[in-house]
Order: structure tokens, then sequence, then C-alpha cells
């Protein structure tokens, strides 16, 4: 799109189209001639498995609301007996839906960490990773809606605990907090009007992060791609168009990944789940640990780690809003890590915090590690990993910005490529 | 010789103290093996079928199965039981009818109208109500056996190791509570399930002997399959849409390779 229209119009009918609604013409230029760096990597490829995610969790989301029963009296028995055992192939239905959230989330995590590493939010593509934060935390809006509606102990205790969240806002404003949070329910307990509306906004907000897909997509066309070089196309030698080099690459690499879904699917479908969701929600037991979804579970470490209630949540909305603030908060003119050393190092621990505070949300509030005699809270090193996760985007990233020396960058993806070939 | 004596005793000491349990914490599940574990794996059919007779002749006593119905007795990667034999088990229970022509939900002696079971029925509780079954287990409330392999930690292994894991001595110190039974693979190892089992608790038409053991098995198979009733299907299903996708991936492999050949 970045460009001129290359779109010719070859037959009588297209010409007569394209001076009416221009969409083969918007087809040929966001897609088939649509030109991208020649290259991107394998990382790359999961913009489009994302996209594919998003349909399927539309599709047999819309499938699964046919047959599905907002009501605390009949939610898990719609979902467990109904949907798994009486709807015919309900329970394939319903097992890549709950297992496509995992899927979605794996991918998304990915999609992320490759746009850090490669500086893909840097000028002139800040729009672009500005929408892939909204998308982020609608999704994870979406996939806490979903969590609830089978209504299992952990749907209910989950619901529970994020949604009073909001009454550590009493400590700033009496009651204030309190007012949300009865308001968020419809009701003084999370019941049967929190369910109905979660099971509203779960099937909305999905279809507002396909907008935002569309914007996001949008604004990636107009610069076009970033890549692993991190450097502008310098002419057509760097260039190729997008179908059919990077259509058939991106459905070679959705084939395999599908193939890891349709594996955790069909022959490990309760792996990400948790036990207790095959219980019914019961507002008088309280399961002995609370846990999120894997997905959620290093926000979680930080917001436990921090032993006052208001600050644990402002650290967890600030984690959050963090992300907004990063394409500014790099200085570095080099975009991708390829080339920065200090950088690059600092990037893998920061991966590693994320992975470890995961671990530390897994885990009991009181559990720890014994090493001999030695006791070591998980706490802490929650505390040492929400540190780090902070300071990664507070300092580090401004500063070493302007002391690190990067190794020198290529002048054209062509011309690295040329050299290992020995032709220049 | 002397001094050995004194030294083996200490060992044994030591020994001992290293073997006294952590009583706070439920022994891990024991590991066994399972015929519908695994990417291929299959419901033992006969274990099925001597696991329902457990489950109806001891189980069903305290503990419902809700969301399971006679229909599914006969249904493909169940028990096997031909339509014929799953409408005589339902015709044999009692389920509780509606109103009759009059209106009366009751008979004359104020007994709730029932009428024999069909195929569409559910298992009916064996408790009218939550209080009902508490009232008549100490208090305690038996779980619904429909989901409760996926509801536990461990599954299978962990049911079987409840249901068999009665008759040891508690250790030394260890309060048993009144009422309750140890049990060292339960949290907290009271529980209020009175030993289900027994050698010879029920007799198997095959032929297989009675024994704990074989009780637990089968009736751990069959609440397996109450748990996931499509696990067949959805193993079979697998594996053809396992095939499909490696060979869609190796045919987009190649078109990868020759769309980029020289382009790289």
């Amino acid at each position: 799109m970045a460009g001129q229209s290359t779109y010719v119009p070859k037959t009588g009918f297209t010409r007569w189209l394209d001076a009416r609604l221009p969409i083969l013409r918007f087809i040929d230029d966001t897609i088939t001639s649509y030109p991208t760096p020649k290259n991107l990597n394998f990382w790359y490829t999961f913009g489009g498995i994302l996209a594919f995610m998003l349909g399927v969790q539309i599709v047999t989301g819309i499938v699964l609301a046919m047959h599905y029963v907002p009501s605390s009296d009949f939610a898990f028995q719609s979902v467990e007996q109904r949907i798994m055992r009486e709807v015919n192939y309900g329970w394939l239905i319903r097992y890549i839906h709950s297992n496509g959230a995992s899927m979605f989330f794996l991918a998304v995590y990915i999609h992320i960490f490759r746009g850090l590493y490669y500086g893909s939010y840097k000028a002139p593509r800040e729009v672009i990773w500005l929408l892939g934060v909204l998308i982020y935390i609608l999704m994870m809006a979406t996939a806490f809606f979903g969590y609830v509606l089978p209504w299992g102990q952990m749907s209910f205790w989950g619901a529970t605990v994020i949604t009073s969240l909001f009454s550590a806002l009493d400590q700033i404003i009496p009651h204030l907090g309190s007012a949300i949070t009865t308001w968020l329910w419809g009701d003084f307990a999370v019941g049967d009007a929190t369910l109905n509306r979660f099971f509203s906004l779960h099937y909305l907000v999905p279809f507002i992060i396909a907008g935002v897909v569309v914007l996001h997509i949008w604004a990636l066309h107009v610069p076009g791609n970033n890549n692993p070089l991190g450097i502008d196309l310098k002419g057509p030698q760097d260039k190729v168009p997008f179908h059919p080099y990077y259509t058939v690459k991106d459905a070679f690499y959705l084939s395999l990944f599908v193939l890891v879904y349709a594996g955790i699917v069909f022959y490990a479908p309760n792996f990400f789940g948790n036990p207790d969701n095959y219980i019914q929600a019961n507002p008088l037991v309280t399961p002995t640990d609370i846990v999120p979804e894997w997905y959620l579970l290093p926000f979680y470490a930080m917001l436990r780690s921090v032993p006052q209630k208001l600050i644990g949540v402002l650290v967890l909305v600030g984690s959050l809003v963090t992300l907004v603030f990063v394409p500014w908060l790099d200085t570095s003119k080099t975009r991708s890590c390829r080339f920065r050393p200090v950088m690059k190092q600092l990037f893998w621990i920061f991966a590693a915090d994320c992975v470890l505070l995961g671990y530390v949300g897994s885990q009991t509030a009181d559990a720890a590690w014994h090493l001999g005699d030695m006791e070591l809270p998980l706490v802490w090193l929650a505390q040492l990993g929400t540190l780090y996760y902070f300071a990664f985007f507070w300092l580090l990233m401004p500063f070493v910005g302007w002391f690190e020396r990067p190794r020198p960058v290529p002048e054209s993806i062509a011309q690295p490529v040329l050299a290992k070939e020995g032709a220049l | 010789m002397r001094i050995a004596i004194p030294l083996l005793a200490l060992a044994a000491s030591v020994a001992g103290a290293a073997v006294a349990e952590d009583t706070s914490q439920a022994l891990p599940p024991k590991e066994m093996a399972w015929s519908f574990q695994g990417p291929f794996g299959t419901y033992d059919r006969g274990a099925l079928q001597r696991g329902f007779q457990v489950y109806k002749e001891v189980c069903s006593a305290c503990h419902s199965l809700n969301m399971v119905s006679f229909a599914d007795l006969a249904a493909p990667g169940g028990p096997g039981f031909t339509e014929a034999q799953a409408k005589v088990i339902a015709a044999g229970y009692k389920i509780a009818a509606g109103p009759n022509d009059k209106g009366e939900t009751t008979d004359a002696n104020g007994n709730r109208l029932t009428r024999p079971g069909i195929l569409a029925d559910h298992f009916p509780p064996p408790f009218a109500n939550e209080e009902a079954a508490r009232a008549s287990n100490g208090g305690a409330l038996p779980p619904d056996l429909s989901l409760i392999i996926k509801a536990r930690e461990g599954g299978p292994d962990y049911v079987y190791s409840i249901i068999t894991g009665f008759g040891h001595k508690p250790p030394r110190g260890f309060a048993v509570q009144q009422g309750k039974y140890y049990n060292p693979w339960f949290a907290g190892r009271n529980i209020s399930m009175p030993p289900p089992l027994a050698k010879g608790s029920v007799t198997f038409s095959d032929g297989t002997p009675a024994t704990i053991p074989n009780e637990a098995k089968s009736v751990v198979t069959f609440l397996s399959w109450a748990s996931e009733p499509k696990m067949e299907q959805r193993h079979r299903i697998g594996l053809q849409a396992m095939a499909f996708l490696v060979l869609l991936s190796g045919l987009l492999f190649l078109s990868y390779r020759k769309v980029w050949h020289g382009r790289h």
C-alpha cells in the first residue's frame, strides 16, 4: 500500500467494477502485490496465525453460544452435559474453543516478543504497536469473561478475585471501589447478573478486537513491515510481493501451528485446564488455591508481589500501561537487537523474567524454595521479577539506547545476502 | 560387636525418623496402567460393564451420576450394552414422575409418584436434595460422579488410590476424627466416606474375581468414561486430523521451497 497502486484491471467486468467499487484493487494492493521485505523469518508468521486464531475463536464461539445457557443455575450443565455430551461434536467445538484461547495467547506472546526484539514499535511504526497493545488488553478481557462462562469453581472464584480488585479504590475514596465492584457485578455478589453481562461482553469484545485488528493491519501497510535487520527497504531487490511468497510461507507455518493445536485438542484437551473448573461453582466453598489461566500468571505474580492491595493493583495496571510508552522509552536509533549487543542480553533476561513471574504466579502465595537450610520465599522472586519488569522498560530501554554502541547495520537487505553468496 | 549393636540401634532409630510421614500431606496417587491412556487408548469394554455394576450396586447408594443417561450405556464408545439391555436397565430404576391425570404428585400414602425409567432418563440421584444427602452421611456431601475423574488432580489414579486407600494404620499420634476414616491419599487424611469396596462386594458375571483392586479398576474405568464419554471418538478423529495436517504441512513445505527457490 505504501506507494502507488499497481493494479491493472484486465477484463471488461473488472474495469467496470474498479470504477465503482475498487475492491479488487484493494485486495491486490493489500495482499497480492503488497511489497514485503524478502528476509522475514519464522517469527513473522505469527501475525497471520493470530488472524486465523481470531477467526477460529469467533466461529467456534458463535456455535457454542447457540447451546450455552448464561444462567447460574444452568450454565455448568449446559456446558458439561449439553455441549460436551449431547450436541453433535459439541465436545470438539468446546475443546477447540477452550484450547484456542491458550493457543491464541501463545501466538500473541511470540508476536509481541518478536516485535520487542526487532524494534518493530519504533518510528514510523508506533501506532501499529499502540493498536497491538490495545488488542492484547482486549484479548485479556475477553479471555477473562470467557473463563467465567462454564461456571466452574475456578470461573466463579477467578471472577470474584479479579472484580474485587476494584475495591482497592476504597483506600483512595471510601466506598468508591466497593460501589464500582457492585456495579460490575450487578448484584452484591458474583451471581446470575454477573454471568449474564460477562456472556454479553464475551460475545461483543471479539468483534471490537476484529475492528482494531483491521486498524492494526492498516497501520502496518502504510510504512510496510519491519524486518529482522530493522532497516528500511532500499529498492526492488529488497522486496517480494506478499503473494505468493508470504502466503505460502505463512500457510506452511500455520499448518505446523495447527498441528500442535490439534495435538492438544485431541490428545490433551485438559492440559491447560484446572481440575477445579469441573466442579460446579459454589459460593460457599472457596478452592484451596485460586489460580488464573497460564497466560495471566505473570501479572498475577506482580499483583501478589506487593503486600498492600492498592499498590498491587496499581502495579498490575502499571505493567500494562507501561507497554503504551515503549516506542518513546527506547532511545536507540538501531531497531533490531541483532545489532544491539547490550539490549539483546537484556531482552533475553526480560523474556526469562516473564517466565519466572509466570512460574511464581502458578505457585501458592506462601510458597518457598528450600536450598539446604535456607528458605527462599517465592514472593521475593516475584518482587525481584516485578522490579526487573519495570526497570527494563523505564530505565534500561532509555539509558541503554544512549550508551550502547550498536554494531554496524547493513546498507540494505539485499547487500548482506549478496555478500554471503560472494557476489559482492 | 559391642559397638556394632548400639550403632545398629542408632541407625534403626535414624531410619525410623526418616520414614516418619508428614501426615499433613496426602500421598501422591498410585500410578496405574489404564487402557484409555495414550493417543490410541480405548476403554476396556469388560471393565466398563463391570464398573457399571460396581457403580450400580455400591457407589450409587450415596453418589449421583446426574449427567449420564441410560441411552449413553448403549452409545458408541461406551460400555457397549445393546439398546434392549439399556432399556431393561433403565426400566429397573424408579424415576420421579410428573403430576398424573388428576394432578396428583403423590400417592395415597404421600409418597412421590414414580414411573419406570426410559432411555432418555438420567441416573436418578440417591437423595432428594443436598440436605438429605448430608443428613445420611454424617454431614458430608457425597459428590456427583459424572465428572469426578476430570475434577480431581491425578484423575483416574487419584480416584483409584482413594477407593483402595483404606485399612492402613494411622501413624502414631495421628488423630482420626470421630465418624471419619483414615485414608492417606485424601487431603487431610480424614475422609467421611467409609471403605466403599470389599472382597466380594459384587459378583461379576464374567467370572472376574471380585477383589478390591479388580472392583476399583473396573469402576474407575467406568467413571473415566462417564467423565469423558466421547474420548474414543476424539482419539479416532484426532488420528485422521493429525494425518491430514502432516500431509498438508508436507505439501505446503514443498510449495514453499518451490516458490522461494532462487529468491533467498
